[in-house]
């Protein structure tokens, strides 16, 4: 079935069955690999992408369901809060294995786009479904409150 | 490009597309000489007229920071920023970037990438150095000794150039036999800990490529359908109702019978179709217990006579042990554990000319060349290799059998060798497919004298072997003993007087492998809570109690001495701890990395433990990136906390009880509040870090908690009435 679907602000029609995960779509349809597979179950985060600003994992979110929404990917972000985000991480060493990374850097945009001064607690509270099996956590929490930082700045 | 030459020479290029193109390897018969034999060359820097420089590394990068530890090897001898040096996973070939500690097959892991390279890319950055210097010097007609490198720049009085600029005439000269490198106390990239990591950028922007990213012209998904119980072999499938689902191309049975490959057009149209397959199964050779007597037959195993010695005599130590004042006791279980790396298992396999090549985070190139070539009956040398970037490993990725890349290549068989075939493991197929860190049980008798001091000391250790009955059998297992079962205790750094130590072997279908850490993952659990419960029978405070056997003046005692000191002080363990807290602690040594962690806790095992603070001190020899050994420390503590607290795989009935995340719960943002490193200065060789974190972390939260609260031997400590807030 075609789908005409708005990612990283530019309209692709994509033909797939009906509920087709959008992540699928994103990876094997758009080849916009950075947003990647690690559970299917909503309980990672590594396929957290941008839906109308709000991240959402896109392993249970289905292809009809955002047609017409704006979806952002991790190779589309960019913005003073996603600037500040990079340069966090890049600073802090955040990245190991960095599977999980594009999850986490979208969910941290998330957060600081509504909040730019979260609370440790806040952060553990909005990270905490963003898996990292390396357990990169401390320098996650660490490269939050840093954007933090660079955006109050 | 990788062209080979004799030993004891250098290998040089002069030709790439990018016009000159100086490539040092270094000799591999220096590094190789106490291994014997190394007949070939080893290319590991290439330097390009336009000064570009790439490190050539020939490890992969699962998020260790080797390729970062490669690069500064070689940016340190050419006198060049870290970020000047670009990184390149070598391909496989074994005789060039063959790993010496692994007798030369071409892999990762045991934590031994710095230690089996430190000295060889250092080389290879001081040969390029010293050619480019000497080309300069020639040119210049100024002695080579007034010549430096430094930024790239060549300069001597009076002149100055671009190195890009002499890299065509010192790839004309001879090679130096023995560059010369820079001392120690010269360093500024080794050591420094500013340094950035080189793949920040494409991990952080979604471009790194992972295997699971790979997209290659007309190729087709696998995924496989495997036996619900380890042993299952397949008896037939009906595939009815998968066949008009949109995507699906079709079913067929691996000729191992362990499987029914399932292609599709995509990842979704091949997970969605394997749901539809049915499948009937022979499990008359199947493990069909349950986690409870999976536990009973290992636990009755430690309780009696062990198959084999590892250490010591059974009957000396028990006889010492009758003869001691008092005897503490204790058992342990520990369950199977999967690695659930966060990029699930994948790989590509394409046709080419003569072969095919591998698309895969490859943690053992030369493994999975032999094992793919063997499948597929064509030559070794026709399989190619790239490394990608693989989404972590913990040692999964690499079994004796080169699990995965069996099944890749026999599904790139069945579907007739004419399309790339990627296959692509699902979350659900990594918790229940096995490859597990292998359930253990271990029981411990220790006898003290009326002061306390140990007299003798019984330990027996039942699992199923790692290495025994595979392809390195011979290198590992000694009198009956595979030392991946007891390393850790019988090779404890402690002087133990009286120390049994016994093993029996448990034999089961369900596949095991190394898991970070290997036998110590559980090995240090052991020891670390029984010299604890020793302190306490003893009345002695439990740092202090330990360094009573840290006494015998030895390199290894010192070290491990001096992290525990370290840890302590910098903890305040030698003050009380604050209010509501308790703190518990644990050293150990492995991999010849000698670390001690103590973890402080607040709360309770009723209403809820809350991890405060990890404070780590790590001896690895030099650290040569200082914050890359933090970060594996980091990891490595939340990696063995998370499975301490709540993991494990369990069975009914043969079948795995878990699916995915949900019912094996990783460690979360939340669980840990801190982790402070303290790395040791030292000028010993470096050894490894991606592992060494992870034994001390589970005993020192169990002894944090039995300051208050139960003494926990059976884990996951969750199983035992324990919360975690
Ligand atoms: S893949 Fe979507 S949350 Fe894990
Ligand atoms: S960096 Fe490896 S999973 Fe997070």
């Amino acid at each position: 079935m075609p789908f005409m679907l708005n990612v990283n602000r530019q309209t692709f029609e994509v033909d797939v069955p009906e509920g087709t995960p959008l992540l699928w779509v994103i990876r094997d349809e758009l080849k916009l690999t950075g947003t990647k597979f690690g559970c299917g179950v909503a309980s990672c985060g590594a396929c957290t992408v941008h839906v109308d600003g709000e991240p959402t994992r896109s392993c249970v979110t289905y292809v009809e369901d955002v047609e017409g929404a704006g979806i952002t990917t991790i190779e589309g972000v960019d913005s003073d809060v996603s600037h500040a985000v990079h340069r966090a991480w890049n600073e802090l060493n955040v990245v190991q294995c960095g599977y999980c990374q594009s999850g986490q850097i979208m969910s941290a945009i998330g957060l600081l786009s509504g909040n730019r001064t979260p609370t440790i607690e806040e952060i553990e509270d909005y990270m905490w479904g963003n898996a990292c099996r390396c357990a990169a956590y401390q320098r996650i929490r660490a490269a939050v409150r840093r954007a933090s930082e660079i955006l109050e700045a | 490009m990788t062209r080979q030459l004799t030993r004891r020479s250098f290998l040089k290029s002069a030709s790439a597309l990018s016009g000159t193109v100086l490539v040092i390897g270094l000799d591999a018969g220096n590094a190789l000489a106490s291994a014997g034999d190394a007949a070939e060359f080893t290319p590991f820097v290439r330097i390009t007229a336009g000064g570009r420089v790439t490190a050539v590394v020939k490890h992969f990068e699962c998020g260790q920071g080797t390729a970062t530890g490669l690069a500064t090897l070689i940016a340190e001898e050419l006198n060049l920023a870290l970020d000047r040096v670009e990184v390149e996973f070598a391909p496989a070939d074994a005789a060039t970037y063959g790993n010496f500690l692994f007798g030369g097959t071409q892999g990762t892991g045991g934590s031994s990438s710095m230690a089996s390279s430190f000295m060889l890319y250092r080389r290879a950055g001081a040969a390029a150095r010293e050619m480019l210097v000497g080309a300069a010097a020639e040119a210049w007609g100024v002695p080579a000794d007034s010549v430096t490198l430094a930024d790239g720049q060549l300069s001597a009085d009076g002149h100055a150039a671009p190195m890009g600029e002499f890299v065509a005439s010192a790839s004309a000269r001879e090679v130096p036999a023995k560059p010369r490198l820079k001392d120690a106390s010269a360093f500024t990239v080794i050591g420094n800990p500013r340094t950035a990591r080189r793949d920040n950028g494409p991990k952080t922007d979604g471009s790194a490529v992972y295997a699971m990213d790979l997209h290659l012209e007309n190729q087709v998904v696998a995924v496989m359908l495997r036996s619900p119980r380890f042993g299952g072999t397949l008896v037939s499938f009906d595939d009815s109702a998968a066949s008009d689902m949109p995507g699906f191309v079709r079913a067929a049975a691996l000729p191992t019978r362990t499987a029914v490959v399932v292609y599709g057009e995509n990842t979704w149209a091949a997970l969605q179709a394997r749901d539809a397959i049915g499948a009937e199964w022979d499990f008359s050779r199947a493990d069909n217990r349950g986690s409870g007597q999976i536990k009973a037959d290992l636990l009755a195993a430690v309780n009696g006579d062990a198959e084999f010695d590892a250490k010591g005599s059974a009957a000396e130590t028990a006889e010492l042990l009758d003869g001691a004042a008092q005897v503490i006791e204790r058992d342990f279980f520990f369950p199977y554990l999967a690695h659930a790396t966060m990029e699930p298992l994948t790989c590509t396999i394409a046709p080419t000319e003569n072969g095919v090549m591998l698309h895969d985070g490859c943690q053992m190139p030369t493994g999975a060349q032999m094992a793919v070539a063997a499948v597929l009956q064509i030559p070794h040398e026709n399989v190619e290799v790239t490394t990608l970037y693989a989404g972590g490993t913990f040692g999964r990725r690499s079994t004796q059998t080169a699990d995965y890349h069996v099944e890749a290549a026999l599904a790139f068989a069945l579907a007739g060798g004419r399309r790339p075939v990627k296959l692509v493991w699902s979350r659900e197929d990594d918790i229940r497919g096995g490859y597990y860190r292998p359930a253990v049980a271990h029981k411990v008798r220790i006898g003290l004298d009326e002061d306390g001091r140990i007299v003798g000391w019984d330990h027996r250790v039942s699992g199923t072997p790692i290495f025994k009955g595979g392809p390195m059998d011979a290198f590992i297992v000694q009198n009956g003993v595979d030392s991946s079962s007891v390393e850790g205790a019988h090779d404890t750094p402690y002087d133990i007087p009286g120390h049994h130590v016994g093993l029996t072997d448990d034999r089961s279908p369900i596949t095991v492998n190394w898991w970070r850490s290997v036998g110590h993952s559980h090995t240090a659990y052991v020891m670390e809570t029984m010299m604890d419960l020793a302190a306490a029978a003893a009345g002695r405070d439990p740092v202090d109690y330990r360094m009573e056997y840290l006494k015998g003046g030895t390199a290894d005692h010192a070290r491990m001495a001096g992290v525990l000191r370290l840890a302590a002080e910098k903890s305040g363990w030698n003050g009380p701890a604050a209010e509501g807290r308790s703190r518990g602690v644990a050293v150990h040594k492995s991999f010849g990395t000698f670390v001690a962690e103590v973890v402080e806790i607040s709360g309770n095992a009723d209403d809820g433990i809350v991890i405060e603070k990890v404070t780590c001190a790590v001896d690895c020899g030099v650290a040569v990136n200082p914050d890359v050994v933090k970060a594996q420390m980091e990891g490595g503590i939340g990696y063995g906390i998370g499975h301490a607290m709540r993991n494990e795989i369990t069975f009914t009935d043969g079948e795995v009880d878990q699916f995915n995340f949900p019912d094996y719960e990783p460690l979360r943002i939340s669980d840990i509040r801190a982790i402070e490193t303290h790395v040791v200065p030292s000028t010993e060789p470096p050894t490894g870090v991606g592992e060494p974190g992870t034994p001390p972390s589970g005993p020192a939260l169990a002894n944090a908690i039995a300051v208050a609260g139960p003494r926990v031997t059976h884990l996951p400590i969750s199983t035992n009435g324990v919360n975690f807030a």
